[in-house]
C-alpha cells in the first residue's frame, strides 16, 4: 500500500486535495439539479473519504513530526502562505471528519427535504473548513478556516434547525465568535513578537511562531487567556458550554452528528496544537493547570449529572458531550504519555458514538417528531434491531470494556492518575453517572410496557439507516478490542507533545532542536518532501 | 479699519442664527437661520482678510457657493419632507428617532 | 519452555471463542428466525458444553505438566501506549482452570435447564444468545491475564447480567433491577479502575505474573499503598458479589429468568469477587488491615443477610439473601488468608446454590404451569401458596434435600467441609488477633440460621399441607426430565463435592499451591491444633443439625395461610421483610438528593439561571439595555440634535480657550 501511494505521489497532493474535493463537490451541487445534490454529495463525500483512507499508510509514526505536507505562498508580504501537515494528533481527526462525513450526508437523506442544494453545498464547505483546521499549519490560514467552518454550520443551524433554531444559531456563533476574535488578538501579538524576535523574519507558520515567539510570562498569560476562551468555548468547557445544548438540540441530526463528532473536537485539538504548546510554562503553571484540570473534572461530574435529568435525549446527549470532553481536557493536561493518547481517543470515541447516538436519536425523530425520552418506552418491541443498536453505542459511549469507550477513559485516567491522583479519582467516578444517565434513558426508551399508542407501529431500521449504523458499530468495535494499530499511530505525537511542554526551555520550546533561522515554510514542506522522497 | 465693529456685527449675527435654528421650529426658518450664520461668518472672514491677506476672501467665495448648492439641496428637501407630511414643522417630523 | 505450549493450552481461547460464537449465532437468529427454538437450543447448549470440553483438555493437560508458572497464550497486543502494554492474552494456571471447569460445567447444567424453563417463552433466541454471552464474559474474567482483560470480563458479565435481570423488560420492575444492578455494580468497579491506576502507577505493569512477581519487592507489606491498592480492589469486589452496602441490588435480581439467578446470581458471576481476591492473594496478604476489612466485611454481609432470609416469603428472595449471605462466607475464606478453602467454598456453593436455584426454578415452573391451566393469578414464588409439593416433586424435593444439607454443613456433605474450613482458619487467626474470633463467631451464627432458614424453606415449599388449591393441584407434577437431571447431577456434586478437599488430604489446597505460595510468606499459620480442629468441626456440625431441629421444632406449615389471608407482621419480623429498609433509606439519602441537586441546583439553578439567563442572555440584554439608551438619544427632534452639537461646540472652545482645560486637551492628543 505504501509503495502504491509513493508511485502516485500521494503525499504531495493529498491534503490539498481533500480541502479542494469539497469545494469543488459544493459547486458540482450548486449547478446540479436540485434531484441530484444529495446523490452527488454523497459521492463526493465518499470519494474524500476514499482519498484521505491513504494518509492512514503514508503517515509514518517513526518519521518527522509533521507529514505529507504542503506548501503554496499566498500573501509572502506578510509571511502568510498555505501551510499544512498532518501529525498523528490531525491525522486521526483528518480521518474522523471524513469518515463521518458520508454517515451524515446519508444520515440527511430523508430529513432535509427544503433547499436541498444549499444545504449540501454548505455541508461540503463545511467539510473543507474542518479539514482545513486540522492540517493548517500557518496560524493565519488556522484562522481563516476556524472562520470558514463556523459560517455554513451557522446557516445549517439557523435554516435547517428545530423550533428554537435562530436563538440556538446566534447563540453558537457569538459564543464562538467572541473566543475566536480573541485568539485572532492573540496570534497577531504573537506575529510582531516572533517577527521581531526573528530579526525582521515575520511569518505566520507554526513553527516560526513556536520558535521565535518570545514575551514575558505575564503577557504570555493574556495570550494563553486568548487562545484558551476560544478553544475552551469550542469543546466546550463548563461554564462556557451552555450554547452546546441549544445548539444540538435544534441542529437537524447530520448537524448534531458533525457538531459533537467533529466540531468540539476543535476546541481540544487546538488546545493540543496551539494553546499548550505555544504557552507552556502559562498552561502548566500551577496555578493555570489546576483551574483547568478542576474545571474538566467538575465538566465531568456536571455534565453526567445535567445529562441525567433532561427530559429531551438529544440535550442529555449534548450534556453527555461536556462530559466525555471533560476526559479529553484531563487527558491532555495530564501530560503523561498515556493520558495523551488517551485524550486522542476519546476524541475519535466520542466523534464515533455520539455521532452514532445523534444518528439514533435522528432516527426516532423523523418516525416520531418527538425527541422526549417520555414519549417513548418499549420500543424493543417494534422496533428491535433499533434497540440493540442503541444499546451497543450507549454501552459504547459509557466505556463499556471491549467497546472503543473504555480504552480511551481508561488511558486517561491511568495516564491521569500518575500526575494527578485526586483529579483522576474523582473523574473516575464519572463512569458511575455516565451509567447513570445513558442507560436510565435507554432503558425508558427501548424497554417497559409499549404503552402509547403512536409507538405501537414504529417501524424498524431501513436498509439506508443500517448504512449509516454499520461503519460506525464496526469501528465501536474495532477501536474496542484492537485499538493498537492507532494507538501506535498517535504515540510518536502524543510523546513529542509531552517532551515539548517538558522540556521547558527559557523560550518556549522549538519544533525542530536544530539552530538557525529556517526559512518560514521550509518545516512543513521538508515534511512533504521527506515525504516525496520516500516515495521516489 | 471697523475691525472691532466688523467683527460685533458677526458675532451678533451669528448668535442670532444658532438662536433661531435652536428655538424656531418652521423647518424654512432654520434653513435661513443657516444662511444667516453662514454669512456671518463670511463677514468675520472679510474683515480679517484687510489683516491677513486674501485668503479669507477666497473662501467667502467657497462659502457661498457651497451655500448656493446647500439651498438648492436644502429647499429641495424641505419640499419633498413638505410633500410628504404636508408640514415643515420639525417637531412633527421625527423618522429619524431611534 | 512450558510443557504446556504447542498443546490444547494454545486454545484455551476457544472456551471464549465458542460461546460467544453461540451469542452470535443466536443473536443472529433472534431476528431473523425466532421460531427455530431446536437450532436454537442445539447451539445455545451445544456451544457452551463444548467450551466445558476444552476445559476438561485443558485441565488434563495442566494436570499432566502441573507448571509452577503460569501459561500465558497472548492473542494479540490490546492497549499499547507507552509504558502500559496490555495484551488481550489469558493465563492458564490451577487457579484459572478450577473456575473454567466450574463455570462452563456449571453453566451446561443451567443451560440443559434452560431448554425446558424457557421453551415456552418467545424471547427463547435472545435468552440463549444473552446466556452464551454471559458465558463467554465469564470466562474471559476467569482466564484473563491481566487487570484490564478481567475488567472485560468483570463488566461484561455485569452487562448480561443487566440484560437478563430485565429479560422481561415489558415490566417496569424488572427492567429497573436489572439497571439497579449495573449502576451498582459500577460503583464498585470505580473502585476496581481506582485500583488498576494505583497498580500502574506503582508497578508500572497490569500483567498479573509481573504485577504479582514485583509486588512484594516493590511495595512495603503492610504500607498505605498496597492497603488502598487492595481496598479499591475489595471496593470492585463489594460490587460484583453483593457485600454490604452494595449488596442491594441481588435480591432485586431476582427478577430474572431463575435459571439466570442460578447461574449468574448464585454459582458464577457473583463469585467474582472472590476469585479476583484470591487472583491478588499476594496483595491482599500484604496489606493484613485490607485482609482484615474483607474478612469483617464478609462476616457482617453473612450474619445480616441470614436474618433477613429468615423471614422472606418469596422462595427466590430467600436463596437470594442466602447467596448474600455465602458469598459473605467465601470473603472470610479469602480475608483470613485462606484462599484455597475461599475458593472450594465458591465452587461447593456453586453445586448446591445453583441446584437450590433450579430446583426452585421447577417448582416455580410446575406453579405458573398450574396456574396458567386454572387461569389464576396468583403469586408463583410466593411459598404461602405451596406446600406439600414433595409428593408432587420427588425428585426435586430429595436433590433439594441434599442441598439444603449440604449448605447447612451438615457432614459429610460438601458444604460442611468447605465451610469448616473458612471457619477454622478464622478460629486459627484470632489466637493471635482476637478480631478474627470476633469473625469467626459471625461466620458460626450465620450458619445457625441459615440452617434454620433453608429448612424453613423446605418445610414450607415441600411438606405440609398443600395450599396451591384445588384445581391447580391436578396440573402439579414433576418437571420434564431435561430439567430434572441437571438438578439430579448437581446433588450428586453437592454430595460428594467435599472430596475436593478433604481436611489434611487437601488435593485442591495443594492444587492451588503455585497460585497462592507468593502470599504464604505473609501470613501466618491457618491450621488450628488438632484438638481444636475435632472441635470446631463438631461444632459446626452441630450448629448445623442445632439449626435443622430448631426449625422443625418452631415452624408449623400446616397453620401457614395464604398471602391473602396471612396476618400482617409486626415488629422485628417486619424490619426483616422489609430488609431492614436499606432499600428506602439508600433513595432517600443518596438517589434522591443527587437527582434534586442535578435537577434544581445544577440544571434550573446553575446552568438554565445563573449561566444562560444570568451570564448568556444577561449580558446581551446588558447589550441591549446599552442600545436602548442610545436610541433614547436619537429623538428624531432636529432641534434637539442641535442642541446637543451646540453645546458640544461651545464645549470645545471652551476646552480649547480655558488654560487648565486646554492643559487636558495637548495632554491627550500629543
Amino acid at each position: 500500500m505504501t509503495d502504491l501511494l509513493a508511485s502516485i505521489g500521494y503525499a504531495r497532493w493529498a491534503l490539498s486535495a481533500l480541502l479542494l474535493i469539497p469545494l469543488a463537490g459544493a459547486l458540482l451541487v450548486w449547478a446540479a439539479p436540485v434531484q441530484a445534490a444529495k446523490r452527488i454529495a454523497f459521492a463526493v463525500t465518499l470519494v474524500e473519504f476514499v482519498v484521505s483512507v491513504g494518509l492512514w499508510w503514508a503517515y509514518d509514526p517513526a518519521g518527522p513530526v509533521m507529514q505529507v505536507g504542503g506548501w503554496l505562498p499566498w500573501i509572502p508580504a506578510w509571511g502568510i502562505a498555505y501551510r499544512v501537515g498532518i501529525d498523528g494528533i490531525s491525522l486521526f481527526m483528518v480521518l474522523l471528519t471524513t469518515f463521518l462525513m458520508p454517515l451524515a450526508v446519508l444520515g440527511s437523506w430523508s430529513g432535509i427535504t427544503r433547499r436541498e442544494k444549499a444545504y449540501y453545498a454548505l455541508m461540503l464547505v463545511l467539510t473543507t473548513g474542518m479539514i482545513g483546521v486540522f492540517v493548517a499549519l500557518d496560524l493565519f490560514l488556522f484562522y481563516v478556516f476556524w472562520e470558514v467552518m463556523l459560517i455554513p454550520m451557522y446557516f445549517i443551524i439557523g435554516v435547517w434547525g428545530g423550533q428554537g433554531r435562530l436563538y440556538a444559531s446566534i447563540k453558537f456563533f457569538i459564543y464562538t465568535f467572541l473566543g475566536s476574535l480573541l485568539m485572532l488578538v492573540a496570534i497577531l501579538v504573537l506575529y510582531f513578537s516572533a517577527g521581531r524576535a526573528a530579526g525582521g523574519v515575520y511569518s505566520f507558520a507554526y513553527d516560526h511562531i513556536l520558535r521565535y515567539a518570545s514575551l514575558p510570562v505575564s503577557a504570555q498569560f493574556w495570550l494563553f487567556g486568548a487562545f484558551f476562551l476560544a478553544f475552551a468555548i469550542k469543546v466546550p468547557m463548563v461554564p462556557f458550554h451552555t450554547w452546546l445544548p441549544d445548539a444540538h438540540v435544534e441542529a437537524p441530526t447530520a448537524g448534531s452528528v458533525i457538531l459533537a463528532g467533529i466540531l468540539l473536537k476543535m476546541g481540544t485539538y487546538g488546545f493540543l496544537r496551539f494553546a499548550v504548546p505555544l504557552f507552556p510554562r502559562v498552561a502548566m503553571s500551577p496555578a493555570v493547570s489546576t483551574t483547568v484540570i478542576t474545571l474538566a473534572v467538575v465538566g465531568i461530574i456536571y455534565g453526567a449529572l445535567v445529562a441525567m435529568v433532561q427530559p429531551d435525549f438529544k440535550k442529555l446527549i449534548a450534556y453527555s458531550s461536556v462530559s466525555h470532553l471533560g476526559f479529553v481536557v484531563l487527558g491532555i493536561w495530564a501530560m503523561t504519555v498515556q493520558s495523551t493518547q488517551g485524550a486522542l481517543l476519546v476524541m475519535i470515541n466520542h466523534g464515533i458514538s455520539t455521532g452514532a447516538l445523534f444518528f439514533l436519536v435522528g432516527m426516532i425523530y423523523e418516525r416520531r417528531h418527538s425527541r422526549l425520552v417520555a414519549d417513548f418506552g418499549g420500543l424493543a418491541r417494534v422496533m428491535p434491531m433499533f434497540a440493540a443498536v442503541l444499546t451497543l453505542v450507549s454501552l459504547s459511549s459509557i466505556g463499556l470494556p471491549g467497546t472503543n469507550g473504555f480504552v480511551g477513559e481508561f488511558l486517561v485516567l491511568l495516564g491521569t492518575f500518575r500526575t494527578h491522583p485526586v483529579a483522576a479519582g474523582i473523574a473516575a467516578t464519572g463512569v458511575i453517572f455516565a451509567a447513570c444517565y445513558l442507560l436510565w434513558a435507554l432503558q425508558r426508551v427501548i424497554y417497559y410496557a409499549l404503552d402509547k399508542e403512536p409507538n405501537r407501529k414504529l417501524p424498524d431500521l431501513t436498509r439506508r439507516e443500517w448504512g449509516v449504523l454499520v461503519p460506525l458499530v464496526v469501528v465501536i468495535l474495532w477501536l474496542g478490542l484492537a485499538p493498537g494499530a492507532v494507538l501506535r499511530r498517535m504515540e510518536p505525537s502524543a510523546r513529542h507533545f509531552v517532551a515539548m511542554v517538558e522540556n521547558r526551555v527559557p523560550r518556549m520550546a522549538g519544533l525542530t532542536p536544530e539552530p538557525g533561522p529556517p526559512p518560514a515554510p521550509a518545516s512543513p514542506a521538508a515534511g512533504g518532501a521527506a515525504a516525496g522522497g520516500r516515495a521516489r | 479699519m471697523l475691525l472691532g465693529p466688523s467683527l460685533a456685527v458677526s458675532a451678533i449675527l451669528f448668535t442670532l442664527g444658532v438662536v433661531g435654528v435652536l428655538l424656531r421650529r418652521n423647518a424654512i426658518v432654520i434653513f435661513m437661520c443657516i444662511e444667516l450664520m453662514l454669512n456671518a461668518v463670511n463677514l468675520t472672514f472679510i474683515a480679517l482678510s484687510q489683516q491677513l491677506g486674501l485668503d479669507g476672501q477666497v473662501f467667502v467665495f467657497f462659502v457661498m457657493t457651497v451655500a448656493a448648492a446647500e439651498a438648492a439641496v436644502g429647499l429641495a428637501i424641505v419640499i419633498a419632507v413638505y410633500r410628504h407630511k404636508d408640514t415643515v414643522n420639525l417637531q412633527r417630523i421625527n423618522l429619524l428617532r431611534g | 519452555m512450558t510443557p504446556l505450549a504447542g498443546g490444547i493450552a494454545d486454545w484455551v481461547g476457544l472456551a471464549i471463542a465458542l460461546p460467544f460464537a453461540g451469542f452470535l449465532v443466536n443473536g443472529l437468529l433472534a431476528f431473523v428466525a425466532p421460531r427455530r427454538r431446536a437450532l436454537v437450543g442445539a447451539v445455545g447448549v451445544g456451544s457452551v458444553v463444548a467450551a466445558f470440553l476444552v476445559g476438561v483438555a485443558v485441565f488434563l493437560a495442566l494436570l499432566a505438566a502441573h507448571p509452577a508458572e503460569p501459561y500465558v497464550v497472548t492473542l494479540w497486543s490490546w492497549i499499547p501506549a507507552g509504558r502500559l502494554q496490555v495484551d488481550a492474552a489469558l493465563q492458564v494456571d490451577q487457579l484459572s482452570v478450577v473456575m473454567l471447569l466450574a463455570v462452563t460445567g456449571v453453566s451446561s447444567l443451567i443451560h440443559v435447564f434452560s431448554l425446558g424453563y424457557m421453551g415456552d417463552d418467545p424471547g427463547y433466541a435472545r435468552y440463549f444468545a444473552y446466556l452464551n454471552l454471559f458465558v463467554a464474559f465469564m470466562l474471559v474474567l476467569v482466564l484473563g491475564a491481566s487487570f484490564p482483560v478481567l475488567f472485560i470480563g468483570w463488566e461484561g458479565v455485569g452487562l448480561c447480567s443487566y440484560l437478563l435481570i430485565g429479560f422481561w423488560f415489558e415490566e417496569r420492575e424488572k427492567a429497573d433491577a436489572g439497571l439497579k444492578a449495573f449502576l451498582v455494580n459500577r460503583i464498585g468497579d470505580a473502585g476496581f479502575l481506582i485500583a488498576m491506576f494505583l497498580i500502574f502507577k506503582h508497578l508500572g505493569s497490569l500483567d498479573f505474573q509481573a504485577v504479582f512477581a514485583g509486588a512484594p519487592t516493590a511495595l512495603a507489606p503492610g504500607g498505605a499503598t498496597v492497603t488502598a491498592i487492595a481496598l479499591f480492589l475489595f471496593m470492585g469486589c463489594v460490587g460484583k458479589s453483593a457485600q454490604i452496602p452494595l449488596y442491594v441490588w441481588l435480591p432485586d435480581a431476582m427478577a430474572g429468568p431463575t435459571p439466570v439467578s442460578a447461574l449468574i446470581h448464585a454459582a458464577t458471576m457473583v463469585t467474582a469477587g472472590v476469585y479476583l481476591v484470591a487472583r491478588a492473594n499476594v496483595l491482599f496478604a500484604m496489606a493484613p488491615v485490607a485482609s482484615a476489612v474483607v474478612a469483617g466485611v464478609g462476616a457482617l454481609t453473612a450474619l445480616f443477610a441470614a436474618t433477613i432470609g429468615l423471614k422472606q416469603w418469596d422462595i427466590k428472595k430467600v436463596l437470594a439473601y442466602s447467596t448474600v449471605s455465602q458469598l459473605g462466607y467465601m470473603f472470610v475464606g479469602v480475608g483470613v488468608g485462606a484462599y484455597a478453602a475461599g475458593i472450594f467454598h465458591l465452587v461447593t456453593h456453586a453445586f448446591f446454590k445453583a441446584l437450590l436455584f433450579l430446583g426452585a426454578g421447577s417448582v416455580i415452573h410446575m406453579m405458573h404451569r398450574a396456574y396458567h391451566h386454572t387461569g389464576r393469578h396468583a403469586d408463583a414464588q410466593d411459598m404461602r401458596n405451596m406446600g406439600g409439593l414433595a409428593a408432587y416433586m420427588p425428585w426435586t424435593a430429595r436433590a433439594m434435600w441434599v442441598a439444603t444439607l449440604a449448605i447447612a454443613g451438615i457432614p459429610p456433605l460438601s458444604g460442611f467441609f468447605s465451610k469448616d474450613e473458612i471457619l477454622g482458619a478464622a478460629f486459627a487467626r484470632g489466637a493471635a488477633q482476637p478480631f478474627y474470633y470476633v469473625v469467626w463467631a459471625f461466620g458460626l451464627a450465620a450458619a445457625f440460621l441459615t440452617a434454620i432458614y433453608m429448612t424453613r424453606l423446605m418445610l414450607y415449599t415441600f411438606h405440609g399441607p398443600n395450599r396451591t388449591g384445588e384445581a391447580e393441584r391436578a396440573h402439579l407434577g414433576e418437571a420434564p426430565g431435561v430439567m430434572t437431571w441437571p438438578v439430579v447431577t448437581l446433588a450428586a456434586l453437592a454430595l460428594v463435592g467435599g472430596a475436593l478437599n478433604l481436611p489434611h488430604v487437601g488435593t485442591l489446597e495443594h492444587w492451588l499451591d503455585p497460585v497462592t505460595e507468593a502470599s504464604a510468606a505473609f501470613l501466618p499459620a491457618l491450621a488450628p491444633a488438632p484438638g481444636v480442629e475435632i472441635a470446631l468441626m463438631a461444632a459446626a456440625a452441630l450448629i448445623g443439625i442445632g439449626g435443622i431441629w430448631l426449625a422443625f421444632r418452631a415452624l408449623h406449615p400446616e397453620t401457614l395461610l395464604p398471602p391473602e389471608r396471612a396476618p400482617r407482621e409486626t415488629g422485628f419480623a417486619r424490619l426483616l421483610l422489609e430488609k431492614y429498609r436499606v432499600d428506602e433509606a439508600y433513595r432517600a439519602v443518596i438517589v434522591r438528593p443527587l437527582v434534586w441537586v442535578a435537577r434544581n441546583l445544577l440544571w434550573r439553578g446553575l446552568d438554565a439561571g445563573v449561566i444562560d439567563t444570568a451570564g448568556v442572555n444577561g449580558s446581551a440584554a446588558v447589550a441591549r439595555g446599552l442600545g436602548w439608551l442610545g436610541s433614547r438619544l436619537q429623538s428624531g427632534q432636529v432641534t434637539s440634535y442641535l442642541v446637543i452639537f451646540v453645546l458640544g461646540a461651545i464645549a470645545v472652545l471652551a476646552a480649547l480657550l480655558h488654560p487648565s482645560l486646554s492643559a487636558v486637551y495637548h495632554l491627550w492628543a500629543r
